[in-house]
């Protein structure tokens, strides 16, 4: 039996210390406002490992891999048990997580077990054709923490394949069910969790012509809507960092468009870099350290970085052209980013440094948005083609184009932090507006993703736990 | 203290435009879809508020009802017609007459291009125009350019009749006289 001990950054509940053993990073933006206090909790969760066995048929099944014979894994989560509501909807937040996982199926209205922490009756399971049952209980502490077990059942072999505990304050227990699914997940299928993660997104209210945007935050379900700006600049593009709770994004301030940086936790607010124009399109490098974004002078615009620890800039690329949505490969070795230097919008590949570019988009119509998986095996972008916007990926030599969506206008993807799925946004035109929508890379399941309006420039976290 | 009047002067000055605007879109539709370029749009404008009277000589509702204060670009282009052309030699003779005016050009695009791209197509557009009025002897110490990219068109709907009039650079008087 294990014990692990994380340090999570939570955005409900009290905080509580219990044993904390390694020393949290301090990520960039905090050394530079250290002297603002921190409003968000810390709380520290144990995730014990239950009874562990190896499972009895071969893992990975689901093999996350394109091809027509592709068929989810069946998957039946019953009711947690022991508080009551919270199992219910707890429960409901997992089956809401698997529905739009599209490698697993769950089972519908598969209700409750008489004894969570035993093997399950497998009949009832083998009639509705589920491969894996999940079952769980909810045990109030001493201290009020709520403790969530759960453990996954193999159903042909009746052996269970996975089981874990968390503690947690009581109301973060939708943050416990993005973990229990990510466990699941990740046992199921071998890769990487996606539901333990927050979108920021642009909040869009207001007619079209005066539209009020505002950057939010929330679960990747939905859940747990948050503002960070007031709506009074106008705010687009937002960007994750990797490595800390900053975000970058363009915004009018004065009238005067720029890239700033935000902190999430602090709500601390920085131009990045004093240039002479426009400056927009930023993005964070893999490490967190530089963002790299385009500068408009005169009818062009070019590629730069800022250092974020020197404050240094550096010139990548110049043309007379427009270069922008800059994006680094995952090793932070190369770049890619769209340029109209040929006469249309194509998608470029270069060295992170600069220097020559090799163009790898050479279907029909415009290419644009180009981001590079955290997989580092695709690049998804935006193509416009005979009236049409479409979302697709493509591999980083230009190889094996896949269309994801295509429609009326689709635009702006941003990668799940495991590469298996992108988010993006739709607009139907005319007065209306942009909602979120999430596919998988092959295109087999899309669902639109909830936000309280309309909403725009989706930018998805990296793995909260 | 005369930063934050020429501000809201400037903010009262581009909502006018804009209900301006969205009353010609209305109106001329059929126009723009007849007559390309969409100054059409903007002549309507002029005609429509011409009963309105009120234009002092050599002031922003002069400038904007008598001269016309924005031109037009086709899709994903940032040369100028010979429409827009003539509007701007139009504006050049007036600033040049009433030359303690600063202003600002804003360059635009429609909503059938990607975000960033379009910024930079707006700051193009933009751009475009404060080389013409240059040439055509406008100082540029008095000439300022942003780009609002799509976010913000005055025609809102799903045809070339909207889009066509959203693909535009319109200069705006700094409401102080610089």
């Amino acid at each position: 039996m294990t014990l692990l001990t994380r340090w999570l950054t939570s955005q409900a509940g009290t905080p509580y210390i219990t044993s904390f053993i390694s020393k949290p990073r301090i990520p960039f933006m905090r050394r530079y406002f250290r002297n603002f206090p921190r409003s968000v909790a810390l709380v520290v969760m144990a995730v014990v490992s239950l009874l562990t066995l190896s499972l009895a048929r071969a893992e990975n099944e689901v093999t996350v891999k394109g091809g027509s014979s592709f068929k989810p894994v069946t998957i039946a989560v019953t009711t947690f048990q022991g508080e009551g509501d919270i199992g219910t909807k707890l429960t409901s937040v997992i089956n809401n997580n698997f529905k739009r996982s599209v490698f697993l199926l769950p089972v519908d209205a598969v209700g409750a077990v008489s004894n969570p922490d035993a093997a399950p009756d497998m009949t009832p399971f083998r009639s509705v054709n589920a491969q894996y049952v999940v079952t769980g209980r909810l045990t109030r502490q001493g201290d009020g923490r709520l403790k969530a077990g759960f453990r996954l059942w193999d159903v042909a072999s009746g052996a269970q394949a996975a089981g874990q505990e968390y503690f947690a304050d009581a109301n973060n227990s939708r943050r416990v069910a993005h973990m229990i699914s990510d466990a699941i997940f990740t046992k199921i299928t071998g890769e990487k969790g996606f539901f333990d993660t927050r979108i920021v997104f642009v909040d869009e209210t207001g007619p079209k012509e005066r539209r009020i945007k505002r950057l939010a935050i929330m679960d990747q379900d939905g859940a747990n809507v948050r503002y960070l700006t007031k709506g009074n600049d106008l705010v687009v593009t937002p960007r994750f960092s990797p490595t800390s709770q900053d975000l970058t994004y363009m915004a009018f301030d004065n009238g005067e468009p720029k890239v700033y940086m935000l902190n999430i936790d602090s709500g601390q607010r920085e131009v990045v870099g004093q240039f002479p124009g426009m400056t927009f399109s930023p993005r964070f490098s893999p490490d967190g350290q530089k963002i790299i974004m385009s500068l408009s002078q005169g009818s062009s615009s070019n590629l730069y970085t800022m250092d974020l620890r020197s404050r240094q800039t550096t010139r990548l690329t110049d043309t007379p052209a427009i270069d922008t949505s800059p994006s680094y490969s995952p090793d932070g070795s190369k770049i890619v980013f769209e340029s109209d230097r040929g006469g249309s919008q194509q998608i470029y590949v270069s060295s992170a440094s600069g220097g020559a570019a090799q163009r790898i988009s050479f279907g029909d119509g415009h290419y644009s948005t180009p981001v590079w998986s955290p997989r580092g095996d695709y690049i998804a972008f935006t193509r416009q083609r005979a009236g049409s916007f479409a979302i697709g990926v493509m591999k980083p030599d230009g190889s094996g184009e896949r269309i994801l969506t295509e429609g009326y206008h689709n635009e702006g993807p941003t990668w799940a932090p495991n590469g298996l799925y992108v988010m993006f946004f739709r607009d139907p035109g005319g007065a209306a507006g942009a909602k979120l929508h999430m596919v998988d890379i092959f295109g087999r399941g899309e669902f639109a993703v909830p936000t309280p309006s309309y909403g725009s420039d989706p930018t998805w976290s990296p793995l909260l736990n | 203290m005369s930063i934050l009047l020429a501000g809201r002067t400037f903010r009262l000055i581009a909502a006018l435009g804009a209900g301006l605007a969205l009353s010609a879109c209305a109106k001329n539709s059929a126009d723009d879809l007849m007559g390309g370029s969409g100054a059409n749009g903007a002549n309507g404008m002029n005609g429509g508020l011409a009963n309105a009277g009120a234009s002092t000589p050599g002031s922003i509702q002069d400038f904007t009802v008598n001269v016309g204060d924005r031109v037009f670009f086709e899709s994903d282009q940032t040369d100028l017609n010979s429409t827009g052309q003539a509007t701007l030699d139009k504006q050049a003779r007036w600033l040049s007459q009433y030359g303690t005016y600063a202003f600002t050009v804003e360059g635009h695009a429609d909503e059938r291009g990607t975000r960033e791209y379009n910024f930079a197509l707006g700051a193009r557009r933009a751009e475009s125009v404060k080389s013409y009025l240059i040439s055509k002897g406008i100082a540029s110490a008095r000439i300022k350019t942003v780009s609002y990219g799509k976010e913000r068109p005055v025609a809102t709907c799903n045809d070339i009749s909207c889009w066509s009039q959203n693909r535009r650079a319109v200069t705006v008087l700094n409401g102080g006289q610089s």
